[in-house]
This record gives structure tokens, C-alpha cells and sequence, in this order.
């Protein structure tokens, strides 16, 4: 549900999965747990709408262009008012379920080619040369996309995190 | 000479890549003298571990079907 994002895409997924698996129960070794069995399928099927997905919704070229910090840089491309200090720690910032929640919610607010290539590289920790693959894309666009949805989801949790949340006073 | 702009994009291709010897070292050598750049590289690692802490969290007693879904999924099962 963290990688597609959203519950009924997950459900149908699930559901796919334990499908094929009862369509394919005769080719299942027994090397391996069951479960680890399913999880391979579902990995599968977790690929495979991902890049259904990049088909039916193809990468626009504003997606590649329009920089998603542009207001920050002046004409000399240095930053105008730069990045906020988070301040505070790290550690405690994990503790709080609450900043995983915002993190989430930015994430959805990414278009899905954004967010779809974000997940597969830092939550399904898929090699860049995979996911041009899946999403159907070159390396230079891929490193630009992953670009524009990392500065996205930075500036959505400046604004909706640590402007409410930073300790005043830094 | 690297501008910031050119240091954010570079930032997040080296979390991707490993970049040319020429590219890393202008890289280096800009966070060395820039602040923000320095406060973005690390706003993007945080960014990185919150996406792997949050694998973590999620997958650890994992999150459930609704009822309805397993139902749903029951009756696909029985008959598919």
C-alpha cells in the first residue's frame, strides 16, 4: 500500500496474488516458505502495475521541465532564500508517527510518475537501469524526475512539517 | 562553476549514480562553501531514511485487509 499508494490498487493486488498463486499452486516447489512464495508473486504484480501505470499515464513533458524549486533560484541559479533549517534531531522526528503520516500524504501529492519512481528507488530499492525499464524511460530522465520528486516532497514537508513543527527560536 | 541549481540536481543523481570524478569533486568542493546546498544534501538523506524507516514501520506486523476486501478475495479465490 506504501508503494502504489493507494488501498484499492493494494486489495486488487493482493487479490491477483493469491489468483495466480492458486493457478500456479502445482509449480510451487516447496523450497521455499509459503509466504515467501506469495511475496515473490506479489513483488511481480507490484512491478507489473507499475508499468501499466507508466503507460496509461504517460510522463508529460512539463514533468521534466518545470523545477519544482524554481522560485528559489535567482538568474544565476543561487538560492534566493535557500532551504529552512529543520533543526532538531533526527531521532526524534522518527518517533513521531505523525511526520510518517505527512510523509505519505506528500508523497500522494506527487504525480504518479513522480511518486511511482521515488517508490520503486527508495522503497522498493530498485536498481535505476530496473526502473527505466519499468516506467519506460532514459537515464537522463530518470535522474531528472527522481530530482524533481525529491525537491517536491522536501518543499511539501517544509511547509506542511517543520514550519508548524521546528523548535522556535533557531 | 556549479551553480546551487546545478548542485540540487547533481545531489540527487549522486544518491542514484556514482558521478563522473569531475562532477563529484565540483560537488564536494561547492558544499564546502555553500551552506544551503549543505542543509539540501542533508535534507535529502533525511528524506531517504524516512522512506526506508517507513518500509521498516509498515512492513514490520504489515497493514491489514478490510473485511470487505478479504471477503472479496475469498469469493475470487472459490471461484476463479
Amino acid at each position: 500500500m506504501l508503494r502504489v499508494r493507494d488501498r484499492s490498487a493494494a486489495e486488487d493486488l493482493v487479490q491477483e496474488t493469491f489468483l495466480a498463486a492458486l493457478s500456479a499452486r502445482d509449480s510451487f516447489s516447496g523450497n521455499s516458505s509459503e509466504s515467501t512464495w506469495l511475496v515473490g508473486i506479489l513483488k511481480h504484480k507490484i512491478m507489473d502495475h507499475f508499468r501499466r501505470q507508466a503507460r496509461e499515464v504517460p510522463l508529460k513533458e512539463e514533468e521534466l521541465r518545470e523545477h519544482p524549486d524554481s522560485g528559489q533560484f535567482d538568474g544565476t541559479g543561487h538560492w534566493t532564500a535557500g532551504p529552512a533549517d529543520w533543526g532538531g534531531n533526527p531521532a526524534d522526528l522518527y518517533r513521531e508517527k505523525k511526520f510518517f503520516d505527512q510523509f505519505r500524504e506528500c508523497l500522494s501529492g506527487l504525480s504518479p510518475n513522480h511518486a511511482n519512481a521515488f517508490a520503486l528507488r527508495e522503497i522498493e530499492g530498485a536498481s535505476a537501469r530496473e526502473i527505466c525499464k519499468v516506467l519506460n524511460v532514459s537515464e537522463t530522465n530518470l535522474w531528472v524526475i527522481l530530482h524533481r520528486a525529491r525537491a517536491q516532497l522536501r518543499r511539501c514537508l517544509e511547509t506542511r512539517w517543520f514550519h508548524r513543527h521546528a523548535p522556535k527560536g533557531d | 562553476m556549479l551553480s546551487c541549481h546545478d548542485v540540487t540536481q547533481l545531489l540527487s543523481e549522486s544518491m542514484d549514480r556514482s558521478l563522473p570524478i569531475g562532477k563529484r569533486i565540483g560537488v564536494r568542493l561547492h558544499l564546502l562553501m555553500c551552506k544551503f546546498c549543505a542543509r539540501y544534501e542533508r535534507q535529502l538523506l533525511l528524506i531517504r531514511e524516512t522512506a526506508r524507516r517507513l518500509v521498516a514501520t509498515v512492513e514490520a506486523p504489515g497493514e491489514t485487509l478490510s473485511e470487505e476486501a478479504k471477503e472479496r478475495i475469498r469469493k475470487s479465490v472459490q471461484n476463479p
